[in-house]
């Protein structure tokens, strides 16, 4: 029974991994970006959802209506305005460039808001679990895994049945004809940037109310993310939930053992998923 | 007729080249005449440059970004302490086994990192060194988390204070000069025809019979290695090991990027210029903290976006300086 336990709050945690790596994927399938800032935009997500609360005294997840479109409005402009100058055939600009960014927004946020580690109070949904044979889970961790379900069904969705999708898929595909098609392909990165940040701030205010955060934070978080991406398999959304979902219960696993390992545990398992299946388990696309 | 000669050296870089072997002999004296807060500063500048040379080998010319070279800095000072303190080995010995131990680490390492392409290479040596941090935590015979110092009988195998302190001194300047000369040379040869190739363009480089894959596990193993010799020079400068510091991505790794992209990727002055620019900064900025951070940051993302060649990609566009020439120049007579 422990066992199972341990893997079903594996699985849970897993919705969270996925959330941190749904933008990553959807950035690198449109653009070929990898953004290394992506983690410390996921904590500036947190931070700003607590300084809403501040002002608001709104619930975290009711905070999400401000979170979200303020993180989507600063992708937007961050894409126009710095990360479209970098993108072209070369790999280096945009590496380097998101690379400066992620310094400068740890220390950005250590300058305001000190290296005090925060959380976000979600009042009695911490707390409240559902039990059924044994098994108990946790209001927050299964609300958070069907919240990672939904976001990439809608991602899912908005890819293959809108015209902001197929703007997406064409730009992806041939940037230059998309072009040639009337698209504006500056346009069509910034607004799958705002739609990454979108993303990141829902993972951002489920990571603080879920754990303690401070501004360096967010290389782990980056991390996470890309191992979900390259375990599921590049391009492939669902595959990211499963990618997500075998790291957490890997780390859960490793923790059981001893807690020391967790981290590194699902470390292992990457690796191991690497050496075995480069491309990943469920491979779409092409690096 | 047209006569022509080729050449390779320039006035310029003949007139460096006596200048940088002066500046050496006057450094390596300097035990003799400089105070020892003077050949820490020396010391670590030698490692910096460096630790930026090597990245830029890899990042400037073979396009091999990692983010993870704090995996084998950290190694290098670990694999140090631990031959130091269980084998008894001498420490100024262990800087080369370190180097060769790390090396032999990197080959598989390299193999599976290089599954992962472009940008996702640089966060998979991320990952790497991040394992070998989680790894050096477990250890609890070198003090686990909280790391480990090197004993005082060890210590006095390096001498007393004077000698100490000149030896280290000179290791750092024999790395720093030493991973400079080896870039150039290696630049200068057949395998820097290939390496200058490949950053010009993949490939056309293979269409004219540059086994690139190889080119690049080689060079990365190479690196590997060397980074870890500066590694162990570095445990020995600290007399310390611990997870957090050994295998920092800010020290060793952020640093260093923010060096090359200012002073110029894919150059070899570029790292030259780059650490000047960094040890100036830091000596009048360090008290600001984080914001001397912050400002670094910006100031490589505004060289990367204005001058994507950095400040001496710039200048050599411009006033065509050439300090170590590795090309061919044809010059034609009537």
């Amino acid at each position: 029974m422990d066992l199972i336990n341990i893997i079903l709050q594996g699985v849970l945690v897993g919705g969270l991994y996925a959330l941190f790596a749904a933008g990553l994927s959807l950035i690198f399938g449109v653009m070929r970006l990898v953004n290394i800032a992506h983690g410390d935009l996921i904590v500036l997500a947190a931070y700003i959802a607590m300084e809403v609360i501040r002002l608001s005294g709104l619930p975290p997840l009711v905070a999400l209506i401000f979170v979200v479109p303020v993180m989507a409005a600063f992708g937007y402009a961050l894409q126009r305005g710095i990360l479209n100058r970098t993108l072209g055939g070369d790999l280096l600009p945009p590496l380097l460039v998101s690379f400066g960014l992620s310094v400068i927004l740890q220390n950005g946020l250590l300058a305001v808001f000190t290296a005090d580690s925060r959380k976000l109070d979600a009042g009695v949904l911490e707390t409240a679990s559902v039990s059924f044979g044994g098994l108990s889970i946790g209001l927050l961790p299964a609300l958070m895994f069907a919240t990672a379900v939904a976001v990439i069904a809608a991602l899912q969705f908005m890819f293959y049945k809108t015209a902001l999708g197929r703007a997406f898929r064409a730009t992806s595909d041939d940037a230059e004809i998309a072009e040639l098609m009337g698209l504006d392909r500056r346009r069509v990165y910034a607004w799958a940037m705002a739609l990454c940040l979108g993303v990141v701030a829902i993972a951002g205010v489920f990571l603080a109310i879920r754990s303690n955060f401070d501004p360096f934070m967010g290389p782990g978080r980056l991390i996470f993310g890309f191992e979900a991406v390259i375990i599921g398999g590049l391009g492939n959304l669902w595959g990211t939930l499963a990618g997500g979902v075998i790291l957490g219960v890997a780390q859960g696993l490793g923790a059981a053992i001893d807690p020391g390992w967790q981290i590194l545990a699902g470390h292992v398992a990457f690796l191991l998923i690497l050496a075995i299946k480069p491309r990943g388990l469920f491979p779409r696309m092409d690096g | 007729m047209m006569q022509f000669t080729i050449s390779r050296a320039t006035i310029t870089s003949r007139i460096a080249g006596v200048f940088a072997l002066l500046l050496l002999v006057v450094l390596a004296a300097a035990p003799w005449w400089a105070s020892s807060s003077f050949l820490h500063l020396a010391g670590e500048f030698a490692v910096y440059l460096a630790l930026a040379t090597l990245w830029n080998l890899l990042a400037g010319y073979t396009g091999l970004v990692s983010v993870g070279q704090q995996a084998y800095v950290g190694l290098g000072g670990y694999i140090t302490f631990s031959l130091a303190l269980f084998l008894g080995v001498h420490p100024l010995l262990a800087i080369p086994l370190a180097g060769l131990v790390a090396a032999l680490v990197a080959i598989p390492v390299a193999s599976l990192v290089f599954r992962l392409a472009g940008a996702y290479f640089a966060i998979g040596t991320w990952v790497m060194a991040e394992v070998f941090r989680l790894i050096a935590a477990q250890a609890t015979a070198l003090g686990g988390g909280s790391g480990i110092s090197l004993p005082a009988t060890v210590t006095k195998e390096l001498g007393g204070k004077w000698l100490r302190e000149a030896s280290i001194f000179w290791l750092a300047l024999a790395l720093g000069a030493g991973c400079l000369a080896l870039v150039y040379l290696l630049l200068r040869s057949r395998i820097g025809l290939a390496l200058t190739a490949i950053r010009d363009s993949e490939v056309a480089s293979t269409s004219l019979g540059i086994r690139i894959g190889r080119v690049k596990h080689v060079l990365y193993v190479l690196v590997a290695g060397l980074t870890a010799m500066i590694g162990a020079l570095i445990s020995l400068q600290k007399l310390r090991v611990s997870p957090d510091a050994a295998f920092s991505v800010n020290d060793w790794t952020a640093f260093v990027i923010f060096i090359v992209v200012i002073g110029g990727i894919g150059t070899i002055e570029g790292p030259i210029i780059g650490t000047i620019v960094y040890f100036l900064l830091r000596e009048f900025l360090a008290d600001f903290g984080t914001l001397y951070l912050l400002f670094l940051g910006t100031l490589a993302i505004v060289v990367m976006l204005g001058a994507p060649k950095g400040l001496w990609g710039y200048a050599a566009e411009r006033f065509g300086w050439s300090l170590f020439p590795v090309g061919y120049r044809i010059h034609f007579k009537e």
